[in-house]
């Protein structure tokens, strides 16, 4: 045991570690907080005194969680799948920036983005190297709770549990320990609303919201509430919410945005687009002024057809279009 | 040999997991072969087969399958062994919240699902709190959040472990626990280890094969509810002398 839980005082105990507190009281060990003068060791056998340590391991990685932001995120280039090295040898995406991955199907993207979220080594099969703010990163990227470099937004996923929205973002802010949670949750709701187009109350159940409220509720508590700095989606082109909206909303949270799509509108949306090919990254290119000027056509069709998809809700012919 | 235990609640994707896992040490050249415990019923070990996978089973029918499994588990290290196999693993049922297979300097890996509740970590005790890897299914069908707060209850049982999400169908974050596998240390016997966690002894009348409902018939190791119940009903618990084994016939 790294602290000597078993020499301190419960006093001693709860005033360098106030979460300690909360913790017995959870485990029905409330009373203990009765005798502060008393050696923890009284109360606690060996096992516990354990994972009373391994408890304070974990909040105190938590509560420093904040100090060391990641800004940036490097992926050095390994080899393809013929061996060949990586024509891209080396990209950097920084926190606010949208980052399009496109390719053929087994041509490697999910592959590149296994290669992030498990921060390789040189140990995956394309042999890349990512780092963290320029340095090589610590283990616990790859095995801990809190520390996860990736969170995942994508059409399939659902709600499962049987919780109001805001008894649900109650839980993962709690989960989290953020501070402030009401101003949070009050903002995750705020812009869910503005994202979904149709409100919903804070007693809505969350499996019944729409599937477009659904969406906007993930996509806003992932940019308030997830540890994760890269957030990568996966498509979400259907999703009947504001595409653009999702994602100044996560770049406003200082998330760097990954996605892996095909949809002509999302991959204009990006600041750089990455070409897979054979398991390597073969271009990284920036929208050219022509393709700038034609999302604006792209999204005039695209609020057509929205229009168009009202109007059938509504019982309308589409006779005039 | 490498040997590998793996536990989990049932249909957690234990399964799945261990076949996209063992999958890349296949392509690598491994020899693999697994042992799937159950209680009454498995066809895990057609799948394993159809995998190219070396493959036993072992049904504990009316023992508890955790039991089963620690008094045949030097065997079936033995068999590997003499499969020439580099990884063997151990599927086992996860029925039973009270035990454990887990045995110290063996690689312990629990498998456990987004969907199965957030209670639920702290619900399966020892085969979570055991384990060197907790391996977390279905994050495909969740959202983030719950993902996130699930992981957390996880590391609240288990503040030691390494926590990876496989997705137990696209394989995604199996070839990372296919490095952890690699990694673990060779078992040549399993003779004179040690559990991880005691498992408790089978001793009331009921696993014993009384069938019959009553105090009268209670025997053994048991402890009673306490429901505040009017005198006359026996509330109080507490371990029992171990009477004599009911044979059958009236008593
Ligand atoms: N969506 C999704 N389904 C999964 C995942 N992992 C496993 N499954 C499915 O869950 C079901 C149960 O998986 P199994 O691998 O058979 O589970 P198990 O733990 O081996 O089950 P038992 O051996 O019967 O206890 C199967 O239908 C799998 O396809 C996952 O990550 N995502
Ligand atoms: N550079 C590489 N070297 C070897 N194998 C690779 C490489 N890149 C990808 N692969 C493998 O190719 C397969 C298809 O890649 P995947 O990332 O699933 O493609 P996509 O997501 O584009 O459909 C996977 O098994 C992946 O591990
Ligand atoms: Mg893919
Ligand atoms: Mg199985
Ligand atoms: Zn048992
Ligand atoms: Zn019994």
């Amino acid at each position: 045991m790294s602290r000597q839980l078993e020499t301190l005082t419960v006093e001693a105990v709860f005033a360098r570690w106030p979460f300690v507190q909360q913790q017995l009281a959870d485990n029905g060990l409330g009373e203990i907080a009765d005798r502060p003068g008393a050696r923890l060791a009284e109360f606690l056998d060996t096992d516990q005194l354990d994972d009373l340590d391994g408890f304070i391991d974990v909040m105190e990685d938590f509560l420093g969680a904040n100090e060391e932001k990641v800004s940036e995120v490097t992926i050095t280039g390994g080899r393809a799948k013929d061996g060949s090295p990586e024509p891209v040898a080396e990209l950097t995406v920084k926190v606010g920036e949208v980052i399009c991955i496109v390719g053929p199907t087994g041509s490697g993207k999910s592959r590149l983005l296994a290669d992030i979220e498990w921060v390789a080594r040189g140990d995956t099969p394309t042999g890349r190297h990512v780092t963290i703010n320029g340095q090589v990163p610590d283990d616990k990227w790859r095995f801990s709770a809190e520390y996860k470099l990736v969170a995942q937004l994508s059409q399939n996923m659902n709600f499962v549990m049987d919780l109001s929205v805001e008894e649900f973002l109650n839980l993962h802010a709690e989960s989290r320990l953020a501070t402030d949670p009401e101003q949070k949750i009050q903002r995750i709701w705020n812009w869910a609303n503005e994202l979904a187009g149709e409100p919903f109350a804070l007693d809505t159940p969350v499996t019944s919201l729409s599937g477009g409220q659904s969406r906007a509720l993930m996509i806003a508590d992932t940019a308030v509430l997830s540890s994760s700095p890269v957030v990568l989606i996966d498509e979400i082109e259907n999703a009947g919410i504001d595409r653009q909206q999702a994602l100044d909303i996560l770049i406003r949270e200082e998330k760097i945005v990954l996605m892996a799509t095909h949809d002509p509108i999302l991959a204009l949306m990006g600041d750089r687009r990455v070409i897979i090919n054979n398991g390597a990254m073969q271009k990284v290119i920036e929208p050219s002024e022509k393709e700038k000027a034609n999302l604006i056509e792209l999204r005039a069709l695209d609020e057509k057809l929205m229009g168009l998809r009202h109007r059938l809700r509504m019982g309308e012919r589409l006779d005039e279009i | 040999m490498r040997f590998v235990t793996v536990s989990g609640p049932p249909s957690s994707g234990k399964t799945a997991v261990i076949l996209k896992t063992l999958e890349h040490l296949q392509k690598a050249g491994q020899k693999v072969g697994v042992v799937k415990f159950d209680c009454l019923f498995t066809d895990d070990d057609e799948l394993y087969r159809k995998n190219g996978i070396a493959v036993r089973k072992g049904l504990a029918g009316a023992l508890c399958p955790d039991h089963y499994f620690v008094s045949n588990v030097e065997e079936c290290v033995q068999w590997g062994l003499q499969e020439g196999l580099d990884v063997l693993v151990s599927e086992s049922a996860g029925l039973c919240n009270r035990c454990s297979p887990h045995i110290r300097e063996v690689l312990a890996i629990c498998v456990i699902d987004n969907l199965s509740g957030t209670g639920t970590p702290k619900k399966i005790g020892p085969m979570l709190k055991a384990a060197d890897v907790v391996v977390i299914t279905k994050g495909d069908i969740v959202s983030q959040a719950e993902r996130e707060v699930f992981a957390s209850r996880v590391h609240m049982v288990n503040t030691k472990a390494r926590i990876l999400h496989v997705n137990g169908i696209t394989g995604q974050g199996s070839f990372e626990l296919s490095t952890l596998w690699t990694g673990a240390e060779e078992t040549a016997t399993v003779e004179g280890k040690k559990l991880r966690f005691s498992m408790p002894a089978a001793l009331c009348s009921y696993c014993l094969g009384e069938t019959r409902i009553g105090s009268d018939y209670q025997m053994g190791n048991v402890r009673k509810m306490d429901l505040d119940l009017p005198t006359g009903f026996k509330t109080d618990g507490g371990p029992q002398e171990l009477g004599p084994m009911d044979t059958g016939g009236e008593s």
